[in-house]
């Protein structure tokens, strides 16, 4: 086999730098809630999306209450590519919240750093799965407010508590069309990743998928 | 004004070639699934058995010159990451390239945490 594997302390077991490391953030959230938005503000290279219009599949069961004017929803994943340095790159993909894409989250997860779960406040309940899901795999999680033009200006106290998420999971507002707002998201999920590793440090960040 | 530009509908008419022809029908690997962002280099030129190789297998070389994600080979080549899996495999197989796969998320050490978030701080 010709992979290059990493060594169980992580360290490239050949010990050369021919490629950058990879690490993933998932951007989630319910149906129209930004997603693609957040990707394409902060990727470098043109996104990867793949977008169905309303009238195929997707129409019988998403809906749009709320959200009349997004025309296409988005039922593959939106990728994007953050160079931190010659030897570090952050990925972002850009996924559907509904559970039965739970299969595609699943394969993006080994060597996920965290996810940012963007929430529309005017439909919150969207992004209940996507809660459960990173609850329920441990993975740590910030949940970002997307600031639409006339969506209700609600506290994140009072999100926090209809999202009924621990007292520790940041809930941040952010911008999805501003790059700057957006990279704030990106670092509150990557220090709230570091305080969580720092609190448990043997405990796995994310808990590897079931396959 | 100018005019809106409109595309003619047959303008990217798509593949001739159904993808998974490609793969031969394959739709999985025996080994390992190829993490989306494993990343990939060409290491070979030549490949010991061409008469095993498609044009596609080529074209996915190429684009291995410099060290690349398989997330972004399916994005560049318009082509489904299942079928980019299998291509790479066979790549991989005949020595043509080689394929590193990300650390795991519970060996994301606090160190690398740090340098991510300094990094994105200074976007």
């Amino acid at each position: 086999m010709a992979y290059d594997d990493c060594d169980a302390s992580g360290e490239d077991s050949h010990g050369d730098s021919w490629a950058p490391v990879a690490v993933k953030i998932l951007i989630a959230g319910g149906f129209g809630a930004g997603k693609t938005t957040l990707v394409g503000s902060l990727t470098e290279i043109r996104p990867l999306r793949t977008e169905e219009d309303l009238s195929g599949p997707g129409a019988l069961i998403d809906t749009v209450v709320g959200v009349d004017r997004k025309r296409t929803t988005t039922v593959a994943m939106d990728f994007g590519r953050i160079t931190i340095n010659e030897g570090l790159v952050v990925y972002l993909f850009g996924m559907p919240g509904q559970e039965r894409f739970w299969f595609m989250w699943d394969d993006l997860s080994y060597g996920m750093l965290g996810a940012v779960v963007l929430a529309d406040t005017r439909r919150l309940a969207d992004c209940f799965p996507c809660i459960d899901y990173f609850e329920h795999r441990k993975t740590p999680f910030v949940v970002a407010l997307n600031c639409f033009d006339g969506s209700p200006d609600h506290e994140t106290s009072e999100v926090r508590e209809a999202l009924d998420i621990d007292a520790h999971v940041p809930v941040v507002r952010c911008d999805a069309r501003e790059p700057a707002s957006c990279g704030d998201a990106l670092v509150t999920l990557v220090e709230h990743a570091a305080a969580q590793r720092a609190s448990d440090p043997l405990a796995p960040a994310t808990q590897p998928a079931s396959r | 004004m100018l005019p809106a530009r409109h595309e003619p509908p047959d303008a990217t008419p798509g593949p001739l070639v159904r993808p998974y022809w490609l793969v031969r029908g394959r739709t999985s690997l025996t080994g390992e699934m190829l993490d989306v962002v494993s990343m990939v280099h060409a290491v070979a030129t030549f490949a010991p058995d061409p008469t095993e190789l498609e044009p596609e297998h080529l074209a996915v070389h190429e684009l291995c010159a410099r060290p690349i994600s398989v997330a972004e080979l399916a994005a560049r080549l318009k082509l489904p990451l299942a079928v980019v899996r299998i291509l790479l495999a066979d790549l991989r197989d005949q020595g043509m390239v080689r394929i590193r796969r990300p650390r795991p998320a519970g060996l994301t050490d606090i160190r690398l945490l740090r340098e991510v978030a300094d990094g994105l701080r200074r976007l």
